[in-house]
């Protein structure tokens, strides 16, 4: 029983090659005329073709596919999976920090344009809290772009724009600050600086800080993408070696009669765990980035949109008033703005689109909910006092308008505005929260892995080597 | 009134058809030539005085009168007057930054005819208007008159009516006072020359740029801060205008002879016929007065120290119906 059930051994192909064993006839085929010389590779198809006529030569050649079969699972899992937990890692420590960051840059370049007209429209002497928010705005923007910058190079598609941000930032603040200097001359002047400014903010800065915001963004995705992107050579690999392993073991017994190689089994159990492990390990991970999309980014994506739209709103509300009168497509965008965030106002009831309505229903707690439930309650506040403030101003009322506008207090536009943006804040820090958890959950979901299965791999394939060398041992 | 309003409109009529059979008239009549004002004082012999195409100066407006017509009606009954204005034309009409009120010489004549036609302590709501929506606000009666420092042209007498001039000003250069520039002639070439869209600067500079390269702003005080930021080499628009950017910077200056002599008047729908003969009589008052007058009050008040004018004067009312 020894003997190979499959017979005679193969017919060797033309020309007719001995078998290194078959010491006696080798001499006789270096006489044979054919190739002067042979390639390595021919030579080494020769030996293995030799070495299968015979059990223990078939016996090695198994034990050696096996090894490498055992061993590259290893390895590809322990590459495959590195590589998603460093895009996991990449999510949770740059790619969304880094989003956010820019974000919050965006917000912070709007916002300082903003107070800096509303503290304009305040006249005379600058309200502090005003000027104090103007600068504290600026202070968050630089440190945000160094940071950005910091963690960027030339080749990155978002390096123009960090370039172009910080070449218009001082440029900015230096028209502001002429703008103040005039103002306080009591020169016109100044207004024609802030509008000077204004447009600077509009036309080079703010664009293109939404530039860098897209492209942070893009980055992230690529990093989420890549970390649940599904190890599939590994898992054919991995199958692949499992299969085989069955074979040579079902073949083991069929010639043997005997039921178990403890080393092959070894090798099984441990590649079978290194499989599941993986499979268990990535589907984890992968609910974790997936979870850290659905209740983090999506949610986070619509908050940020409709934050924008708010400080583009108030922008346009305070410019409704320096234009005085002439004014009317400021208005038609502040409308137009606080339709996309809060929906249209019919009969003053909410219709339930705008984004803030969006970022309601993709709120997954009560916890999430209720700060984008504050911040669309005021901004119904802030419709009713926006429309007496233009009905004032149409009446000649001018600086009860502005006074209801920017003017300090409880119940006024402004005061609505920030509760509006109290409220974003809280939302946004809560979904943020929420990514984060979630994704640091899919990233730790990896770890160990890769050496775990580089372990497993070599346990594997010593088991191989084990059995089949024990199978060898009955052939000497 | 109906015979005034026949012969007004006869007038009119007569006066929008170019006149193709009828001479025309002479350029100068006593009218004008008792019509210089502040402006005609640095006037060079080479500015331009428009004439429009029935032979007659645009600056010609209604005899005044007191009759309260639909339009005066009107203001009283909404019991406020809507003035376009502006806030960026310092000494003229600009907002004080230090109170946030709208203040200059345009103003003060705003308060003077919102008191002839509500009384003491009128309501008047500003509106600002920039340059070239004038026109448009006047026509759709969004204010009742516009004072912004706005020249009387035959062009405009077609979409607006005018008062008579109030003062009288001419297109001026602006420049550092460490350029070249020299004026309106070869010291502009190649070089870009700032003025307000919808300004009559800018009709003249479309018509003949000089080889300068005009930019077009907002607003004329645009241009001193495109100045300053040396974003434009010069500026171009009237005098008047002028001297309120130089007052904001003293290293600025005009340059160069007033190339052109243009009345200020107050712009009002055409149809407001009544209004337009009773801005005149408050015109009339504001001038009554040599020294003592509201205009020459006013003149102190807002431009006597900016404007290098030898014998400041209000320019004389010319009109157009007898």
């Amino acid at each position: 029983m020894t003997q190979p059930p499959s017979g005679p051994p193969p017919t060797p192909a033309v020309p007719p090659v001995p078998a290194s064993r078959q010491a006696p006839r080798s001499g006789a085929s270096v006489a044979v005329p054919g190739p002067p010389r042979r390639t390595a590779w021919a030579e080494g198809v020769d030996r293995l073709r030799a070495a299968a006529v015979t059990e223990p030569g078939r016996l090695r050649i198994i034990g050696a596919v096996l090894v490498a079969l055992v061993l590259a699972f290893g390895a590809v899992t322990a590459w495959q999976v590195s590589d998603r937990a460093a895009a996991a890692e990449a999510v949770v420590a740059r790619s969304q920090p880094l989003s956010a960051d820019a974000a919050s840059l965006y917000r912070c370049l709007a916002d300082a344009d903003t107070t800096a007209a509303g503290a304009f429209l305040a006249g005379g002497d600058e309200p502090p809290e005003l000027r104090e928010r103007y600068e504290r705005d600026i202070r968050t923007a630089s440190l945000l772009l160094t940071r950005a910058a910091a963690n960027s190079d030339a080749s990155d598609p978002g390096y123009a724009e960090i370039v172009k941000l910080n070449r218009e930032l001082p440029v900015y603040t230096g028209l502001v600050e002429t703008a103040r200097a005039n103002n306080r001359q009591g020169l016109p002047l100044g207004g024609a600086y802030l509008r000077h400014a204004g447009e600077r903010m509009r036309e080079e800065l703010l664009p293109a800080a939404e530039a860098l915001h897209r492209f942070e963004t893009a980055r992230l995705r690529e990093d989420h993408g890549a970390a649940r992107s599904r190890p599939v050579l590994a898992l054919l690999t991995g199958v692949v070696a499992l299969a085989a392993l069955g074979w040579a073991q079902r073949r083991h017994h069929l010639r043997t009669n005997r039921v178990f190689n403890l080393g092959l089994l070894a090798a099984t159990v441990a590649t079978a765990t290194t499989l599941l492990w993986l499979i268990a390990a990535h589907g984890l991970a992968r609910s974790g980035l997936d979870d850290s999309d659905r209740y983090g980014a999506r949610s986070l994506q619509v908050l940020n949109e409709a934050w924008t739209g708010v400080l583009r709103a108030r922008g346009d509300e305070n410019m409704t008033l320096v234009a005085r009168g002439g004014g009317a497509e400021y208005e038609e965008s502040y409308q137009a703005g606080m339709r996309e965030v809060a929906g249209d106002p019919v009969a003053g009831e909410r219709d339930g689109t705008g984004l803030l309505a969006r970022a309601l229903a993709l709120a997954d707690d009560a916890e999430g909910r209720t700060p984008v439930r504050d911040a669309l309650r005021a901004t119904d506040r802030w419709r009713e006092h926006h429309a007496t403030a233009r009905a004032l101003e149409n009446d000649g009322r001018y600086d009860d308008a502005v006074a209801l506008v920017v003017g300090p207090g409880r119940d006024t536009a402004r005061s609505a505005f920030d509760a509006v943006e109290a409220g974003l804040a809280e939302a946004v820090e809560h979904e943020q929260r929420e990514f984060e958890r979630a994704a640091e959950r899919g990233r730790d979901a990896l770890d160990g892995l890769p050496a775990g299965a580089g372990a497993l791999a070599v346990l594997g394939a010593v088991g191989v080597v084990l059995g089949i060398g024990r199978r060898l041992s009955e052939y000497r | 009134m109906s015979l005034g309003g026949l012969v007004l409109s006869v007038a009119m009529l007569l006066w929008t058809v170019p006149a193709t059979g009828t001479p025309a008239r002479p350029a100068a009549d006593g009218d004008r030539a008792a019509g210089r004002g502040p402006g005609a004082a640095r006037t060079s012999p080479a500015a331009e005085r428009e004439t429009c195409a029935d032979g007659r100066d645009p600056a010609e407006s209604l005899r005044p009168s007191n009759e309260a017509g639909p339009a005066v009606e009107r203001v009283r009954r909404a019991g406020r007057l809507v003035v376009g204005v502006d806030q960026n034309s310092y000494l003229w009409g600009y907002r004080d930054p230090s109170s946030g009120d709208i203040v200059g010489f345009d103003i003060d004549l705003v308060k003077a005819i919102a008191k002839d036609l509500l009384g003491d302590d009128p309501e008047i709501v500003y509106k600002t208007v920039p340059t070239d929506r004038r026109i448009p606000a006047v026509q759709r009666r969004e204010v009742d008159m516009v004072v912004r420092t706005m020249s009387i042209t035959c062009a405009r007498l077609k979409e607006v009516a005018f008062s008579t001039a109030y003062f009288e000003a001419g297109q001026q250069i602006l420049a550092p006072r460490s350029s070249s520039i020299t004026g309106f002639d070869e010291t502009l070439r190649g070089k870009r020359l700032c003025t307000a869209a919808g300004s009559t600067a800018q009709t003249l500079l479309e018509k003949d740029d000089g080889g300068a390269e005009p930019v077009y702003v907002d607003n004329q005080l645009d241009c001193l801060v495109r100045l300053q930021l040396g974003e434009v080499d010069a500026v171009m628009t009237d005098s008047a205008l002028a001297a309120g950017q130089a007052a904001q910077d003293p290293s600025v200056r005009l340059v160069g002879d007033p190339l052109t002599v243009e009345p200020y008047g107050v712009a009002m729908h055409r149809e407001d016929e009544d209004l337009v003969r009773r801005v005149n009589k408050v015109l009339d008052d504001y001038r009554r007065g040599g020294e003592n007058s509201p205009w020459m009050a006013a003149y102190k008040r807002w431009l006597a120290d900016k404007m290098e004018v030898a014998e400041p004067a209000p320019p004389a009312p010319a009109y157009r119906d007898r």
